[in-house]
């Protein structure tokens, strides 16, 4: 990526200016964390827009270099591998909206005014066309033709709620203190763990949530 | 046995698996909703209902009771079945693009074919608005890229084919080409090429 250039921020400052390679490994990051993580993670619409923005960058740059070119096929290696992590990204959080809808629904719209988004604007009117479309369909070929106390089905129950306490692989980014773990077995009782820096572990997604969300743990 | 019917529609489901998509049975999910009205009638008659409520005889709740049961499952396994073909029909958009082959087509109901129509303006929708601009289309790029070029051989005639830098192919049926391999992608999930490997 030597020919891209930096690229400016179209978000808040609260972190500078990503050089093309950070932004490259942010992206591998939510990536990884969205496809282990038994949820739907927060939104991440300006790193969606910023690697569009890049990989727009990057076939420009292609157009330019001569045909033929050693160059040309890493480069375009380069843009295919990018593209595919980006659409692998979007792929995972797509999935999880569509297998858990009205709960992602349902959890937005309890959402405080001041907390973070889970769904980008697009993912909410996409979430809502299908919750809409699901119901209007059941309705026509079953329900309405049903007796009158049984035309209606709770989507919340009949739809299954992601499994929080299925097990994740973490790499430690930030050391963490005073980890408390739910006991397994009735003989053990719970207890607190410390995570150091770097170190590999395989614990119940519910544990560490919040340190995914802010960054601390990597799922792997 | 009530219930019957409908536990049927399920196993049916269960029997064909990778998701494939059976026909349309809607021969017994009529005869479930006539069971399910059968099995109503006494409430909507509100004779067994009035008679264990002011006369007392309490020994009508039992069956009352199992009546209803009966109805939440029938309900349960009907929104159950059409749910899990929703499911199979949501993977084709995925599997085989926009335009289903016929052989499927004739396996989905009118209201399934609407709801598949549905879900493709939706997704169309969200690609297109994705990154702010002309957006991404997701249904490619399914496997990471391990190669540029692939060797392709053609399995029917689909006429000329564009390459990036202009050059136009001719997909003649059994012809082999080396191609670039995201323009490969669709063609070969469609079944009009086939990866050669040596």
């Amino acid at each position: 990526m030597s020919d891209a250039s930096d690229l400016s921020g179209g978000e808040e400052s609260q972190e500078d200016v990503l050089t093309p390679a950070e932004l490259i490994t942010k992206l591998e990051e939510a990536w990884l964390n969205e496809k282990f993580s038994p949820e739907l993670l927060e939104n991440k619409s300006e790193l969606v827009e910023c690697v569009m923005e890049q990989l727009t960058h990057m076939e420009e740059n292609l157009q330019r270099v001569r045909k033929g070119d050693v160059k040309a096929s890493v480069h375009r290696m380069e843009i295919d591998r990018i593209r595919f992590v980006l659409s692998s990204f979007l792929r995972s959080r797509l999935q999880k909206i569509e297998k858990f809808f009205p709960h992602v629904l349902e959890k937005e719209k309890s959402r405080a005014d001041g907390d973070p988004s889970f769904l980008s604007p697009e993912e909410f009117a996409f979430a809502k066309e299908y919750l809409a479309n699901t119901e209007v369909y059941l309705r026509t070929v079953a329900l309405k033709h049903m007796p009158p106390n049984l035309q209606s089905i709770d989507m919340l129950k009949a739809v299954p709620e992601p499994c929080l306490d299925s097990f994740v692989f973490l790499r430690v980014k930030e050391r963490q203190e005073n980890i408390l773990v739910e006991p397994e077995t009735d003989e053990q009782r719970e207890y607190v763990v410390d995570l150091d820096e770097g170190s590999q572990h395989l614990m119940r997604y519910r544990i560490i949530a919040p340190l995914v969300a802010n960054g601390a743990v990597q799922l792997i | 046995m009530f219930c019957e019917k409908s536990v049927e529609l399920i196993r049916e489901l269960h029997r064909m698996g990778d998701g494939q998509l059976p026909a349309f049975n809607e021969d017994s999910i009529r005869q479930v909703l006539e069971e399910m009205k059968a099995l109503y009638e006494p409430e909507q008659n509100q004779s067994d209902v009035n008679e264990a409520k002011t006369e007392g005889k309490s020994e009508l709740i039992p069956s009352i009771k199992f009546r209803h049961c009966c109805l939440l499952r029938n309900q349960r396994c009907i929104s159950a079945y059409l749910y899990d073909r929703l499911l199979r029909i949501r993977a084709l958009r995925w599997e085989y693009g926009s335009v289903l082959p016929t052989a499927i087509r004739f396996h989905m109901c009118a209201e399934e074919m609407e709801w598949f129509n549905q879900y493709k303006k939706s997704l169309a929708t969200y690609m297109r608005s994705i990154g702010g601009e002309e957006g991404l289309d997701i249904t490619q790029d399914m496997k990471p890229p391990k190669s540029l070029y692939i060797e392709v051989r053609c399995l029917k005639d689909h006429g000329e084919f564009e390459i990036d830098d202009g050059t136009v192919i001719l997909l003649k049926k059994n012809s082999q080409h080396f191609l670039p391999r995201w323009k490969c992608e669709q063609l070969i999930r469609q079944g009009v090429l086939e990866h050669v490997i040596s």
